[in-house]
């Protein structure tokens, strides 16, 4: 069989095992839409006036939480379940095996992408109809490029940063340490227009104040053009060739004890 | 296509400081079955690990079905199958999937009927692999193992932590793929496994090999005669020059000797004397067990010398 044929293959092994557990299921998918509903409780969706016209507060934050739900799927949920796929054994059983590695790695990448964006409609989805958010519609295109490459860049760092998580378990510790503090100061969770300037353009090294950035572009009701964010993409694109490079260069099959 | 589907010649491993695998040599024949026997902690693994392309070589030529491993990519594992120790599968896969996902991975599968007759789990087929007991998990290994029809397989202590029903059927399992003309290489500190199993045994002790052959071979080799027999109360009863010389465990008695005759006509005309009787009387080569542990012994006391 062909690489790309046995990926494909993969992917589907991939998806019946992560359906497979209703608990995981259950939480992954809920966990947005608790967000979406405590900035509701805190900010309302209630109509807002603003030069360029009327559009609703949720449409600001519904952006954020999309991005919290990528990072989460993607980064996050990747990162533990390779950390718990290696400590298992299973990891080593696949590199003995004929599967090409990167059949492997790029099956795990593909499906996240997919739960992430899911994951993105789900929460649009509910915004919109539950709290006013203004659907986008010229930015669609735009929308759905920022989806997909912060997705597979932030899979691709998930993998990545198993590179210095030695077991299963020191797994959550590392992840939480290296994406809570990133996602406080990118602009997802609590605006940063007091912040100082050179805590701003600290978060701008990393890929999540891209990713919400150009995710708010996307959502602004008052963009006339397309709305692609090529600065951002951009960065987010060589954040996505860092996880992929950092993988293939230093990833490791079986746990160090 | 060469005789030889393992060829290996001065292998060495250090981990640091210390040296896991000493400078060993040995061939493995094609369909044949092959034990690397040894205690924990011996180098059994590493070696393996390596002829499987897990690990990297410090020093020494291998040869595996004819690729080096450590470079030997697709084609290689293509022809191999592996059960190592603290390996496992995908938890939330059923067991007929987890098998028919490996079989995808190889050209030419075993159906997969067969690989889950072969070890045991066709009634387990719709089960979760995370509800299987650890026996039962332990032969989905080897059932995935199997999954490719591989020429050569290599098993890890394969029977470790079995009932000895599961470990027979195994046993059987092993011998079947002789039969059916694969190579088989695998690691055990069993003696009766080795012996049941392999048509050549290397006995590994602190990474070296210290007798490589045939059972019989390995015997030969060292010299001596068993004397065993049964007496009441052995270690009171039995005069000094006798008793220093004895294993004696409850009434078993058992004595090594270089020569066996005078022994032998100074404990019979002893048992004479005193109307002693010697039950179970026997006179006979020493067992695979009795090489293993004086060489495995005299390995470890010349390194507690040192």
């Amino acid at each position: 069989m062909s690489t790309v044929r046995l990926t494909i293959r993969q992917i589907k092994y991939e998806n019946k095992a992560f359906w497979r557990n209703p608990a995981a299921v259950f939480f992954t998918f809920i966990f947005p839409l608790v967000f979406l509903v405590i900035f509701n409780v805190l900010f309302g969706s209630d109509p807002l006036e603003l030069p360029e016209g009327v559009t609703h507060l949720s449409t600001f934050y519904v952006p954020g939480i999309a991005a919290l739900s990528v990072v989460s799927a993607s980064y996050t949920n990747v990162a533990m379940r390779i950390s718990f796929s290696r400590d298992q054994g299973v990891l080593k059983r696949i590199k003995g095996s004929p599967l090409p590695s990167v059949s492997f790695v790029i099956a795990r990448i593909v499906h996240s992408t997919g739960i992430s964006m899911l994951l993105v409609l789900i929460v649009v989805s509910a915004g919109i109809l539950v709290y006013n958010v203004d659907p986008p519609t010229n930015t669609i295109p735009a929308l759905i490029v920022t989806l997909l490459v912060g997705s597979a860049a932030f899979s691709a760092l998930g993998f990545a940063i198993t590179v210095i998580v030695p077991n299963v378990d020191a797994a959550p510790a590392v992840v939480n340490a290296s994406i809570l503090p990133v996602l406080f100061i990118s602009d997802v969770f609590i605006p940063m227009q007091s912040a100082p300037s050179w805590l701003t353009i600290f978060a701008q090294i990393f890929p999540v104040y891209h990713f919400s950035a150009a995710l708010q572009a996307g959502f602004n009701p008052f963009e006339t053009g397309l709305g692609f964010e090529l600065d951002h993409l951009l960065v987010m694109g060589i954040w996505l060739l860092v996880g992929i490079i950092v993988t293939v260069r230093f990833f490791s099959w079986e746990p160090r004890r | 296509m060469t005789d030889f589907a393992i060829r290996v010649k001065g292998l060495s491993k250090s981990y640091g400081q210390q040296t896991v695998v000493n400078d060993i040599t040995f061939d493995v024949r094609r369909g044949e079955v092959f034990a690397l026997l040894g205690p924990n902690g011996a180098g059994k693994t590493t070696t393996v690990e390596i002829l499987e392309g897990h690990r990297k070589r410090d020093k020494g030529n291998v040869e595996v079905l004819g690729y080096d491993p450590i470079n030997a990519e697709k084609q290689f594992r293509e022809q191999i199958g592996i059960v190592l120790q603290g390996t496992g599968v995908e938890p939330q896969l059923k067991v007929g999937e987890t098998v028919e996902m490996f079989r995808g991975y190889y050209p030419d599968p075993f159906p997969l009927e067969e690989v889950l007759d072969v070890v045991g789990l066709t009634s387990e087929r719709n089960k979760l692999v995370r509800q299987l007991s650890g026996g039962q998990q332990r032969r989905l290994d080897v059932g995935v193992a199997l999954a490719g029809n591989p020429q050569l397989l290599f098993l890890d202590e394969p029977t470790t932590g079995f009932d000895p029903s599961a470990r027979r059927d195994a046993w059987d399992m092993i011998s079947n793929l002789r039969l059916m003309g694969r190579t088989v290489v695998l690691t055990t500190h069993y003696m009766d496994e080795a012996e049941h199993l392999a048509d050549h045994i290397a006995l590994m002790s602190k990474g070296s090999i210290l007798s490589y052959g045939t059972v019989a071979e390995i015997i030969a080799r060292q010299s001596g005669t068993v004397l065993g027999f049964k007496l009441e109360d052995a270690k009171t009863v039995l005069p000094k020059n006798f008793s220093d010389a004895a294993t004696i465990k409850g009434n078993k008695v058992t004595m090594r000797t270089n020569a066996p005759i005078p022994l032998l006509y100074n404990l019979t005309s002893w048992a004479l004397d005193n109307d002693q009787n010697l039950d179970d009387l026997r006179v006979e080569k020493p067992t695979l067990e009795d090489v293993y542990l004086d060489i495995v012994r005299s390995s470890t006391e010349k390194d507690a010398k040192l």
